[in-house]
This record gives structure tokens, C-alpha cells and sequence, in this order.
């Protein structure tokens, strides 16, 4: 396959960055999009041009690493897939693919295709843990769970915290990330413990990051690449709403 | 601040704000479209020159009717300061934005949806409602001799010109596509997303977004054309 790329370039933080075009031939159908993508890197670096930066890591769908929003769609044209599960078969001869990293404030371009997303991470630290005093190994079963409700949360923590569901969204909110989060914790009896807090101050950071609200068009939950759904906004909404007004919290 | 002004500065409780809003304009719409249908029963307008005298001097409704000009207003101050901090998330924008592959079109334009609905609810308040508070309005004598407002010619007269007809059907057809997605939208936000009720809300809020604008929409295309025959 002979492609033409239009791709983000950006030097550093600061800089204004824009789209440049690339041809890149023989592509085979069989590579990822990824593979394509080393395939431009050494060709640029035969031509001395500096290399495009992107994130990736596993290449198996699994780190969440790689980004890329390509053809106006975060991972591409397929459904639940990562960039890296995404092959050329899904492009024609002759295309032209434009390639722009996730576009939020709360995620800045570092370079090319590499988003910081280290915001992510802090709305974890902020409470998207279970608190548990170091001790011995509690036995297994000890606590009963229903297998629905087991997997249910599996879903919710299957998140990989890619960002896909903030590139999608029209106001970059990462609201399917946090909600995945507190819903699973909050399903399990683990978590119950400390749900309410969680929620206060998960959203807290969320919103203190600078992603934007939901309006509910569901562009995250369509474009994730693990399918989180929905529901689990619609639960941190309620667990939120119920914190606020049930929890002793009267600084947040 | 206080917890209270923060919860409803978050995100989460703009949004709520924006749903109960919302809910309460769609419970008006509800009361307000089977009040205005008397306008097509043919009685020369005497069941809708009751209906509106009634109205005015209850006292209940005068309060209903203001509490729903403030929510009005909470909703669309609640609902600019969420758009503009939403556009505020993406400072860069994408040269290349494929939304129609992941979303709808009207819930992506909410905003755009709304400043129509807007302009359309200033121009409906200054053709009547303004003109019977404080308008000259001619009277009619009741069968049982008294006389009140004739509500009814006003409106009459109104959608006689084709242009007011032609602004208030396109309305509609905003309005339809703000409802398609704020009616499921608003339970959602609320945390009311279930595997049992779900297609149900979504069922009728379809439904609901179809059939009461096009009710709206029938009371001047009907009176137009029972004009000029
Ligand atoms: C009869 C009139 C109206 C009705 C019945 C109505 C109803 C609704 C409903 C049910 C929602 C969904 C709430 C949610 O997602 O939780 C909504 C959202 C919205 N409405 Fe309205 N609305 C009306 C008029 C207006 C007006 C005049 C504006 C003016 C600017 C407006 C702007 C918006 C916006 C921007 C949203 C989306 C907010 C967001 O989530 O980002 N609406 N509306
Ligand atoms: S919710 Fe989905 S799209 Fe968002 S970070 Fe998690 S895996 Fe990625
Ligand atoms: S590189 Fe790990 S998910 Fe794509």
C-alpha cells in the first residue's frame, strides 16, 4: 500500500507545532498501525529527519500507552481497538490518514504525538484506591462476592487509561475514566468503605485538572477501546450526588 | 465557599442543575401544548379565552408561570457556563474531528439547539404574552355576560401572516432535535441509567421529541390556513 501521512509535528511544549505530509509505499496490510508508523521513522531518519515521537508500550492492546487520533477518530476507524490493535487491512491504497495527538488542556503535547497524561494519574491518587492496613494475606473467599456484581466491576476496571474517551469527547472530559474507577471500587465491598470520600474527591480533581463536563453524547464509551460503558457515569453521578449530600465533608 | 456553592459550581452539579431544569421545562411543555390545542377547537375561541382568563388570575399558576421564567433563566445562564467551559477543555482544536462516527449531531450541539429555542421563546413572549399583559387587547362578552380579553384573536391574528407561522414551525424543529437528546440526557445525569428502564426512557423520550413539537407546530399551521378559507 502507498500512503500519504499528514501528521502533527511539534518540537517541544512550547512550540506551535503543525501538520506535515509524508509518503510512505509498500506498506503491508498485515502490519499494525503502529509497524506503519516505525516504517515512516526509519525512512525519516535515512532522510535525517527527526523521527515521529508517539507513546506505545505493549503492543497488545493492554498499557494503554499509544494515542494518536487518526482520521478524526481517537485509535482510528475500528471499533474497540487500541492503535496498536489497529491494522492497515482497514485502510485503502492511496489514502491519505491524518495522524494529531489527543487534543485536552489537561493533556499538554509534549512532542509530535506524545500527550502528558500524568492529570489522569493524579485523579487516581486522589482516591482511586482501596486503603488497607499491611497485615497478613486475608484468606480467599473470605469475602463473599456475588459473580454479577464481581463482574460488573471487572468491566469498570478493565479501563486501560488510554484517554481515548477524553480525545473523543467534545469537552475533553474524562468523566468515563473517573467514573470507571469509582464505580468499580464502589461496587465491591472493598471499596464501600471508603466510596464516599472517593467520589468527592476524585471529581474534585477531575474538574481542578481542567477536563471539561459531560453532555452525554457517549462519544467516550463509543470510541473505548475497552468498552466501558455508560453506566458507570450515571453511577458516579449518583455516587457523587449522594456524597454531597450525605457525607460530613463540609470542605469540599 | 461554602460545600453547597461548590457542589454546584462542579461539573457534576452544573449538570444537575441543567437536568432538573430541564426536566421542569419538559413537564411545562407538557401542560402549556395541552392548554394551547383548545386554539383548534372550533368555537371561535371561547374555551381558550377561558383557559387563558382562568390562568391569569390564579394565583397558583402566577407562581408556577414565574418559577418557570427563573428555571428558564437558571438553564440558560447554567447552560452558557458550561459551554464555554467546555470549549475551554480543548484549547487546540483537532484539524480533523470525526464526531458523526461517535455521537449524534444534536448532542453535540446542545448550545447551538438552545440560543435558537432562545431567540424563539423572546419572539413568542413579545407577540403574546407581552401583548396580554400589557398590550391592547380587544374583549368579547362571555355567555354568561362577562367580558374578558379575546385571547383567542390575538392569536389569531398572529398566525394569520405566514412569516410567524414559518418562524414558529422551524422552531419546533429545534426544539425536536434539543428534546431527541436532552430528554434520555437528563436521567442519565441524574444516575438513571438501567438495563430495565433505560429503553424505556430513551423509547419515550424519542417519542416525546417527535410528537410535542409537531402538536406546537400544528396550532399555526391549522389557524393559517383556517384563515384564508
Ligand atoms: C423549552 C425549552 C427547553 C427544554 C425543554 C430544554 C430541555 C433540556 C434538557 C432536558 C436538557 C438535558 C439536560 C442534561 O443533559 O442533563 C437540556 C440541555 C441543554 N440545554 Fe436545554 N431546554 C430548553 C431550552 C434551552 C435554552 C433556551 C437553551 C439556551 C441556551 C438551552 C441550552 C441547553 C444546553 C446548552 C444543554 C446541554 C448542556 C450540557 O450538558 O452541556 N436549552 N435542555
Ligand atoms: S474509559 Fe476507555 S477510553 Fe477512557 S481511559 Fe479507560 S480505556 Fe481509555
Ligand atoms: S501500546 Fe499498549 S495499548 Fe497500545
Amino acid at each position: 500500500m502507498n500512503l500519504t501521512l499528514k501528521v502533527w509535528r511539534q518540537k517541544n511544549q512550547n512550540d506551535k507545532g503543525k501538520m506535515e505530509t509524508y509518503q510512505v509505499s509498500d506498506i503491508s496490510p498485515d502490519m499494525s498501525f503502529l509497524e506503519m508508523m516505525d516504517v515512516l521513522n526509519e525512512q525519516l531518519i535515512k532522510e535525517d529527519i527527526e523521527p515521529v515521537h508517539f507513546d506505545h508500550d505493549c503492543r497488545e492492546g493492554i498499557c494503554g500507552m499509544c494515542s494518536m487520533h487518526i482520521n478524526g477518530r481517537p485509535h482510528g476507524p475500528q471499533q474497540a481497538v487500541t492503535t496498536c490493535q489497529l491494522h492497515m487491512r482497514s485502510f485503502k491504497d492511496g489514502d491519505t490518514i491524518t495522524i494529531e495527538p489527543w487534543r485536552a488542556g489537561a493533556f499538554p503535547v509534549v512532542k509530535d504525538l506524545v500527550v502528558d497524561r500524568t492529570s489522569f494519574d493524579r485523579i487516581i491518587q486522589a482516591g482511586g484506591y482501596v486503603s488497607v492496613n499491611t497485615g497478613g494475606v486475608p484468606d480467599a473467599n473470605e469475602i463473599p462476592i456475588p459473580k454479577s456484581v464481581a463482574d460488573e466491576a471487572f468491566n469498570s476496571a478493565t479501563c486501560i487509561g488510554c484517554g481515548a474517551c477524553v480525545a473523543a469527547c467534545k469537552n475533553a472530559s474524562a468523566m468515563l475514566f473517573t467514573s470507571a474507577k469509582i464505580a468499580q471500587l464502589a461496587m465491591l465491598p472493598q471499596g464501600k468503605t471508603e466510596a464516599k470520600t472517593r467520589a468527592e474527591k476524585m471529581v474534585a480533581q477531575m474538574d481542578a485538572e481542567g477536563f471539561g463536563a459531560c453532555t452525554n453524547t457517549g462519544a467516550c464509551s463509543a470510541e473505548c477501546p475497552k468498552e466501558i460503558s455508560l453506566e458507570n457515569i450515571a453511577r458516579m453521578n449518583r455516587e457523587y450526588f449522594s456524597a454531597k449530600a450525605k457525607s460530613e465533608n463540609t470542605d469540599m | 465557599m461554602s460545600w453547597f456553592v461548590r457542589t454546584f459550581g462542579s461539573t457534576l452539579g452544573r449538570k444537575l442543575l441543567m437536568a432538573l431544569t430541564g426536566i421542569f421545562l419538559i413537564l411545562f411543555l407538557v401542560v402549556h401544548l395541552a392548554g394551547n390545542l383548545q386554539l383548534l377547537i372550533p368555537d371561535g375561541g371561547k374555551s381558550f379565552n377561558i383557559y387563558a382568563e382562568t390562568m391569569g388570575n390564579n394565583t397558583f399558576i402566577q407562581i408556577v408561570s414565574k418559577v418557570n421564567f427563573a428555571l428558564i433563566l437558571l438553564h440558560i445562564i447554567v447552560a452558557i457556563i458550561l459551554t464555554r467551559y467546555n470549549s475551554k477543555a480543548r484549547p487546540v482544536s483537532y484539524e480533523n474531528f470525526n464526531g458523526n462516527a461517535n455521537s449524534t449531531w444534536s448532542s453535540r450541539n446542545m448550545g447551538v439547539l438552545g440560543s435558537v429555542i432562545f431567540i424563539f421563546i423572546a419572539i413568542h413572549l413579545s407577540n403574546f404574552w407581552w401583548v396580554f399583559k400589557y398590550g391592547e387587547v380587544p374583549t368579547t362578552t362571555l355567555e354568561n355576560g362577562t367580558a374578558v380579553k379575546n385571547y383567542y384573536a390575538v392569536v389569531n391574528e398572529g398566525f394569520s401572516q405566514l412569516w410567524i407561522v414559518g418562524i414558529y414551525v422551524l422552531s419546533m424543529v429545534f426544539l425536536a432535535f434539543h428534546l431527541a437528546h436532552g430528554f434520555q440526557s437528563a436521567f442519565q445525569t441524574l444516575g438513571l441509567n438501567h438495563k430495565k428502564y433505560t429503553p424505556a426512557i430513551k423509547a419515550v423520550g424519542k417519542w416525546f421529541a417527535i410528537l410535542v413539537p409537531i402538536g406546537f407546530a400544528i396550532i399555526p399551521i391549522y389557524m393559517y390556513f383556517n384563515n384564508i378559507s
